[in-house]
């Protein structure tokens, strides 16, 4: 076995951001090459929004990604205010980290059922399952379906939030809408506890590796996603307007797309960063559902980033339907509904800067950096998205785990490599298809 | 083997956020599932297909030479082709770029590894291949698209609305937004959408196009009474519709 050559060409066909490669070459038991290589098909984000207005900042970028289109909206809104020197309300910032908690159980969601499951369960997407596990697929199209409605009724729909703007929202809900968000969150409860019993049964893949995690940090007791300083487990912390100097993106030979390193190699951002890092700042059930599913910080098996998907999923759903029976109780002020547009009317003061937005979204943490005039038009902008955060770290975590397996054969060794990269949830979604492997010379 | 329609979901550059609106159906998507065999759909399933596609939906714009070849072979390859979404229909965001040279804004964005970026303006679908039905919308109105697989599965053709969101608008009751001072993009906009933007406060940004036979008179009438600039509206219409300039005249 010892002696064994191998080489593995994963070809995925594009997404958003584009094409990327595994390529694995094992010569006589030996690694020689074990690199992902992924190449943005550009859609040139950065480079249209210059000469926009501030205020189309959010409606455009937000279409980075329509997995994530909240959580590009929310980092958006954050640096186009930070930019313009506006301070949001207070309830503002209550719904909008509500918004990102829907957000967080929308997308853990679809990634723990429909790009996950199917490998654990062996078969090669939901569709099978339809058949063979009728009722898991319901609940996890249930699941989607409600976490949507509640960004239906919040922000006009999940998908390209509609109201979510810089300065506020454009709409406020009403009683009822905060009574019929609390009783479609209730009732996903059982539904959960469901997804927890699941996970109970799967059998993760076995691997470890140490990295470094980078995420939000703060000095609050709240777990940090909407607000706070960029950390790291090897002790960096850093202002958010040094983003840059935590990511350090260089390029590298092999590809195209930039990497990132910290302290170390390399580092990983995302559910499970974000699980050793602020695991005090959990909400108790979502710390008990971790005791129940065995994770206890500092987890360092990147397979396991699903689990703390879920772990976040409990937090997200308690701790939303707290901020949802705080605002039945508190009243929602409707003075602060706005009409912003292109701010024709200057309800909005604004001024030049810089301004950085850095917000836990899903898959990690996200930066959106805008430099705008006196008279709010985007001079520069920049952003950084968690998936090219973590495309170091993969890599480095593919070259311990291949020469680790050499004694499986082709087929497992593919299946380990396509999960491990599905476990980090690229938000390239084209996690299910980054695997057309071929085997050649062997 | 079913006798079920073979239906394929491919993307270009786009932001899936459509394809999304079909797995954020729930389980009303199980009912569709029943009458129709997904061969292909690449954000959900890991499934190929080899054969030919009765309806094949697409996605995204056109934006590299890849992306030409590629969408080539699936026109040749399917009974009948959706254009689904905005990006896919008018070029949407993607035709931003049009807005700059292709050379100034590759370099801007990657800078001295610019060139190894295969790049070329922004084309909607029907800008590259024939498209026999067309699925406006960022992102689609799942209802509509619903509508329009329907008559592609039944063979009859389907009109997408060609009157202005302001009808639709008015049924729902809001206020004008140049009544509150604002400049909406709603009076010349394809409905179909139900006002779904202005229903929730924010303005009309054009994401369905423009309707064929705009009321010019009545909008330079709108632009003159509440003085609005030709630039910004112009600035506006660019977000989504600057590959309009690209159609045939």
């Amino acid at each position: 076995m010892t002696n064994r050559n191998v080489q593995i060409n994963v070809e995925y066909l594009t997404r958003v951001e584009g094409h990327g490669n595994i390529v694995v070459n094992v010569r006589e038991g030996r690694l020689e090459k074990c690199q992902l290589d992924i190449v943005e098909s550009p859609r040139f984000f950065e480079g249209m929004l210059r000469g926009r207005s501030i205020f189309e900042a959010q409606h455009i970028t937000s279409r980075i990604c329509g997995i994530c289109s909240c959580g590009h909206s929310l980092a958006s809104i954050q640096a186009a205010e930070d930019a313009i020197g506006f301070t949001p309300s207070e309830q503002t910032l209550l719904l909008r980290r509500f918004l990102l908690h829907m957000e967080f159980l929308d997308s853990h969601v679809l990634h723990i059922y429909i790009l996950v499951a199917p490998d654990i369960l062996g078969v090669p997407s939901f569709v099978p399952l339809i058949t063979t596990h009728n009722k898991v697929v319901r609940r996890a199209l249930r699941l989607k379906k409600t976490y949507n409605n509640i960004c239906d009724i919040l922000v006009g729909r999940h998908v390209h939030p509609i109201s979510a703007i810089v300065g506020g929202f454009t709409k406020l809900p009403r009683e009822k809408d905060l009574d019929a968000m609390l009783d479609l969150l209730m009732w996903t409860r059982p539904d959960i506890e469901a997804t927890i019993e699941l996970a109970r049964t799967l059998r993760f893949p076995e691997f470890q590796r140490e990295t470094e995690y980078v995420g939000l940090v703060s000095d609050d007791v709240i777990y940090p996603l909407l607000s706070g300083d960029i950390g790291s487990s090897d002790g960096v912390r850093m202002e958010k307007h040094g983003y840059k100097q935590v990511t350090n993106e260089f390029t590298v030979p092999h590809s195209s797309a930039k990497h990132t390193r910290l302290s170390r190699d390399s580092y990983m951002v995302g559910a499970l960063a974000r699980f050793n890092m602020n695991y005090n700042k959990l909400h108790p059930k979502a710390k008990q559902t971790a005791e129940y599913l065995g994770l206890k910080p500092e987890v360092a098996n990147p397979y396991l980033n699903t689990a703390a998907q879920l772990v976040e999923c409990v937090h997200c759903l308690e701790e939303g339907i707290e901020i949802l029976e705080e605002f039945k109780k508190k009243g929602i002020k409707y003075e602060e509904e706005l009409a912003v547009g292109l701010n024709e009317k200057g309800v909005i003061p604004v001024k030049a800067g810089n301004g950085v937005g850095a917000v836990e979204v899903p898959r990690g943490v996200l930066f959106h950096n805008y430099e705008v005039d006196d008279k709010g038009i985007i001079q520069n902008a920049n952003c950084i998205i968690p998936t090219n955060q973590n495309l170091n770290n993969i890599e480095h975590d593919m070259k311990k785990l291949v020469p680790e397996i050499l004694n499986k054969t082709d087929e497992e060794i593919t299946l380990a490599l396509e999960m491990l990269v599905r476990a980090y949830d690229p938000c390239i979604s084209c996690s299910t298809h980054f695997l057309n492997v071929r085997f050649v010379n062997r | 083997m079913s006798a079920k329609p073979k239906v394929a979901f491919f993307d270009f550059a786009c932001c899936e956020g459509c394809q999304l609106q079909v797995a954020n159906m729930g389980e009303e998507l199980l009912d569709i599932l029943g009458v129709i065999d997904i061969v292909e759909f690449r954000e959900v399933m890991s499934e190929k297909w080899n054969q030919k596609y009765d309806v094949a939906i697409i996605e995204g714009s056109i934006t590299d030479s890849h992306a030409v070849e590629r969408i080539n072979k699936i026109r040749e390859k399917s009974g009948v082709l959706i254009a689904y979404g905005s990006c896919a229909t008018i070029g949407g965001v993607n035709g931003m770029k049009n807005n700059f040279p292709i050379e100034d804004i590759r370099k801007y964005v990657y800078g001295e590894d610019a060139k190894i970026y295969d790049t070329v303006p922004t084309r909607a679908v029907h800008q590259v291949v024939k498209v026999d039905y067309f699925v406006h919308g960022c992102p689609v109105y799942p209802p509509e698209f619903v509508k329009v697989l329907k008559c592609a599965l039944m063979g009859v053709s389907y009109d997408v609305p060609d009157h202005a969101v302001c009808v639709e608008c008015k049924l729902n009751e809001n206020v004008c937004m140049y009544e509150r001072g604002l400049t909406c993009l709603g009076p010349v906009t394809k409905a179909g959408c139900n006002s779904w933007c202005v229903n929730n406060g924010n303005i009309c940004y054009g994401c369905r196009g423009m309707v064929t036979n705009p009321n010019e008179k009545g909008a330079q009438d709108v632009i003159a009474r509440y003085s609005i600039s030709m630039e910004l509206i112009l600035n506006k219409m660019n977000m989504y519709n600057k590959c309009r300039e690209l159609d045939k005249k």
